[in-house]
């Protein structure tokens, strides 16, 4: 080989690498938008947040049992709040986490071939309905059917937010327990039907226990999302902020506020609008509590299997 | 091909042969459209232990697994002949025979030991539970009795509520033999009990096997020779799903009737 | 064998044991059945408040005081147009993020930090980025309450959605394509430019078409960055009839969409706005089950013609 290929060879070599490492920092950039957002939200909220709390404590916000920024008395205790988010979720969570589970093991351990490969798309197409339309179906829906059996009713109460929401969140919880009865391996089913168990004595007794870390993973990952959910409760529960544990009453989430400034008119800059950033932030925290455990559970499941 | 060996050997039968616990009659196995085993009439002596060995494929671990009816477990699959249980004769392969019902009587230890999730008492109380002892003292004596069976009793006795994950491998298999002891069955099938197991493992398994066969009848599927010499009385030697030869181990591994099974054994093929 | 008492008894309790397991093989299939129902529901009952609003004039007109005539051409066209920018940044932003992250991603501290980032973000309820939009996108870098914004929004909330898919698509083809590749003197990006993401794409789509379903159907992240519930006019069109052909102007523009439409028709009172709401969610459970359907079908035409 002449020297002149040689040197056109190393430089055409010193080009290529150029060009590769280039695309790898083109690459690198998109990649990095995640950490940006999540430095930009901690950002924002806390910011804006910061700014609220000069004007309100924190003892103020923490404890003062009336929600009122907009008011000319204005309040600012996030209780009533919180109330509401957890009332609703909590009736969420009712629903969801039997049915959830209950299907999970059912698609997992008994059902025949058909019915799984039917059941799991249309469990799937249930959680893909925009929560707008649940929201409607709470409020003209659900809401009059229950007035039949409870006339006193109001027509905006945090019971029918909170079972649509259960609904809406059974998919969530019981496809995420079913990849965790799958990933439970046969040898352990195997080793329980040996020993003369019927079918839901080893899905009860051995896959189930089994599965148990990727389901409370499942379990938590739906407090979150039942938590974060705005638009049925915002529409189905009215926007009322109010101090109560009864769910035949309307009241407010932290999310159905947030909505319910945004809809209105309020001054960038002023106290009002910092109080939906304080209120994000708390669902924030709350949301980010919850990401992390199911986390953490979810990790501990796929060692383990 | 090779015809298939009878045990109803006129010279020795008389004379040497013992009880019977069990035996197979014309016993084939399909996969679907596959057929894994081919017509195989082979018996199981009382509370002696049998080995099945073959190379891989041969249908060995297909057969064990008739007797327990854990086919049944499967769609697609299919038995043709009888495996007739002594002593009232009746064909555990029926389909009007229960598999539950079977497996309550013939238990199975597996190739990897497959603990239960929960503690090592309640891993060994669980046949007992399904099978609806419920009084703690019952169940109390029946465990402990199953893990001293299982050599296992003096290791664990302090930490019975444990979970079953923390134990060695080795102890984690003599917990899956206790736990398929407590419920006294009449057979017990081992299916490559020692080969996910380090060698100091393996050799309590067979010392533990050894001293079972007191108690219980025993049918060991193993891809090891020297294991099927140590640790059995009757050999069976099987290829491509069929049982080639059937006898007392010694016999079959000092002087073998067919060549196949020569071959096999030392170690000319498979 | 033991006595037949003994028989007897554990017949009984095998029996016993089994009923148990036709009791819960019909519980099992009543709670998958509340979900169907409660679908079925759904749906029925939003045809029947709905669909006879359902017609050409529904989507060509504007919406008004007078709940017949009100129909929804400007949120159909502001969710199309947002759509339009949410695609247009999610996908390229997601699918480089992907591939950066499956085949150059170094195993560093500054990688973790990046996957910790997707898996979290994917959790972050979705008014959250409505927030970080308004104080951001809004006011810090005055984009306003426009369709930019919003596109960009949605695009931030599904990419966790698209990377997601991307990785998995191309976590599934085996190392063997890669190498043959480079056994031929490739160089990393020619591999992943004509191997990898030829063969992750249709995984890839899998994920876009879900995450943008999701995003249609978005109200609450909308609504805090302030979109207007009345909109009564359409956003300036991207084609125009002078040079230099193209406008940019529609992306700056105040908008609303389908769901916002949704939204405001259910809070008013009167039952014949609630008609139109009906409509309106039937178009778009409509559009969001096609969708979902068509990426369902994917997915399972992958898994049968795919065979690594």
């Amino acid at each position: 080989m002449t020297g002149r290929a040689a040197a056109d060879r190393l430089s055409r070599r010193r080009v290529r690498r150029v060009k590769e490492r280039s695309i790898e920092v083109v690459l690198f950039l998109p990649a990095s938008v995640s950490v940006v957002t999540t430095i930009g939200i901690v950002v924002i909220l806390f910011s804006e947040s910061f700014s609220f709390f000069r004007e309100v404590s924190l003892a103020d916000f923490l404890t003062d049992t009336q929600w009122t920024p907009l008011f000319a008395d204005a309040h600012y205790g996030i209780l009533p709040l919180l109330s509401g988010t957890l009332v609703t979720s909590g009736i969420a969570l009712l629903v969801a986490i039997p049915l959830g589970t209950l299907i999970a093991i059912y698609l997992s351990e008994f059902a025949p071939f058909t019915v799984r490969e039917i059941g799991k798309p249309f469990l799937e197409l249930l959680g893909g309905i925009p929560t707008i339309v649940y929201g409607y179906f709470a409020l003209l829906f659900v809401t009059p059917l229950l007035q039949v059996f409870f006339p006193s009713l109001p027509g905006f109460n945090m019971l029918s937010a909170g079972l649509v929401m259960g609904i809406m969140i059974v998919p969530y919880i019981s496809s995420l327990s079913e990849d965790a009865m799958r990933a439970v391996p046969m040898n352990l089913r195997e080793g329980s039907y040996a020993m003369g168990a019927t079918r839901f004595q080893t899905a009860w007794r051995v896959v189930t226990p089994a599965a148990f870390s990727g389901i409370a993973a499942a379990y938590i990952l739906g407090i979150s999302r039942a938590v974060g959910e705005t638009m049925i409760v915002a529409i189905a529960a009215g926007m009322q902020p109010d101090l109560t544990w009864n769910p035949a009453e309307p009241a407010a989430t932290i999310t159905s506020y947030i909505v319910q400034v945004a809809l209105g008119d309020l001054p960038h800059g002023s106290l009002g609008y910092q109080t939906i950033f304080a209120a994000g932030l708390t669902l924030a925290f709350i949301t980010l509590l919850f990401n992390v455990m199911g986390h953490v559970l979810r990790k501990r499941f796929r060692q383990a299997y | 091909m090779v015809s298939i060996a009878s045990v109803r050997e006129p010279a020795s039968r008389a004379v040497t042969e013992p009880a019977r616990k069990a035996e197979a009659r014309g016993l084939s196995f399909y996969y679907g459209g596959f057929q894994a085993l081919k017509n195989v009439t082979m018996p199981l002596f009382e509370k002696k232990v049998t080995a099945l060995i073959g190379p891989s494929g041969c249908g060995k671990s297909t057969f064990l697994r008739c007797f327990n009816r854990m086919h049944d477990l499967y769609p697609g699959n299919r038995y043709e002949g009888e495996i007739l249980l002594h002593p009232d004769a009746a064909n555990l392969l029926a389909p009007e025979v229960d598999p539950i019902e079977v497996r309550m009587r013939i238990s199975m230890v597996f190739q990897k030991p497959n603990p239960f999730p929960k503690s090592i008492y309640e891993n060994v109380a669980y046949g007992l539970r399904v099978r609806g002892a419920g009084r703690r003292s019952v169940l109390d004596d029946k465990v402990e009795e199953a893990l001293r069976n299982a050599a296992l009793w003096d290791e664990v006795k302090d930490r019975l509520h444990g979970l079953a994950f923390n134990l060695s491998g080795g102890q984690q298999q003599r917990l899956c033999i206790a736990r398929a002891l407590a419920t006294e069955p009449e057979i017990l099938l081992f299916d490559e009990p020692t080969s996910a197991l380090d060698p100091i493992a393996t050799a309590s398994i067979e010392r533990l096997i050894d001293e079972l066969k007191s108690r219980v009848t025993i049918l060991v599927v193993t891809h090891n020779m020297q294991q099927a010499a140590r640790v059995s009385d009757y050999t069976a030697y099987m290829y491509l799903g069929e049982l080639i030869e059937f006898g007392v181990t010694d016999t079959i591994f000092i002087k073998p009737r067919h060549k196949q099974t020569e071959d096999y054994i030392t170690g000319r093929f498979g | 064998m033991s006595a037949s008492t003994h028989v007897v008894r554990l017949r009984a309790l095998i029996a016993a044991h089994k009923r148990w397991d036709r009791v819960f093989a019909v519980v099992g299939l009543l709670a998958l059945m509340t979900g169907v129902l409660t679908f079925v529901a759904l749906f029925v009952d939003m045809a029947i408040d709905g669909a006879a609003r359902v017609s050409l004039e529904f989507f060509t007109s504007f919406p008004s005081r007078r709940p017949a005539q009100a129909g929804v051409l400007s949120a159909w066209v502001g969710s199309v147009l947002v759509m339009i920018v949410t695609a247009a940044t999610a996908v390229p932003l997601g699918v480089a993020a992907g591939v950066y992250l499956e085949e150059y991603a170094p195993r560093n501290w500054m990688t973790d930090l990046i996957e910790i980032n997707v898996t979290n973000l994917a959790g972050v309820p979705s008014i959250i980025y409505g927030l970080l939009a308004l104080g951001l996108f809004v006011y810090q870098f005055g984009l306003g309450q426009s369709i930019l914004t919003a596109g960009l929004t949605l695009a931030l909330l599904i990419l966790p959605v698209v990377i997601v898919a991307t990785r998995e698509s191309i976590r599934a083809i085996p190392g063997m394509i890669r190498e043959g590749a480079y056994a031929l003197g490739a160089t990393k990006w020619q591999t992943t430019a004509d191997h990898i993401l030829p063969y992750a794409t249709p995984g890839i789509m899998t994920g876009v078409i879900i995450g943008m379903a999701r995003a249609i159907g978005e109200t609450a992240p909308i609504i805090t960055i302030g979109a207007l519930t009345f909109i009564a006019f359409l956003p300036p069109a991207p084609v125009t009839a002078e040079p230099p052909f193209i406008s940019f102007e529609w992306l700056w523009s105040p908008f609303t969409v389908l769901p916002i439409q949704m939204f405001n028709w259910t809070s008013r009172p009167e039952a014949a706005f609630h008609e139109n709401a009906a409509a309106a969610g039937l178009v778009l459970v409509v559009m969001t089950l096609a969708m979902n359907a068509v990426a369902i079908y994917l997915r399972y035409r992958m898994r049968k013609t795919i065979k690594w």
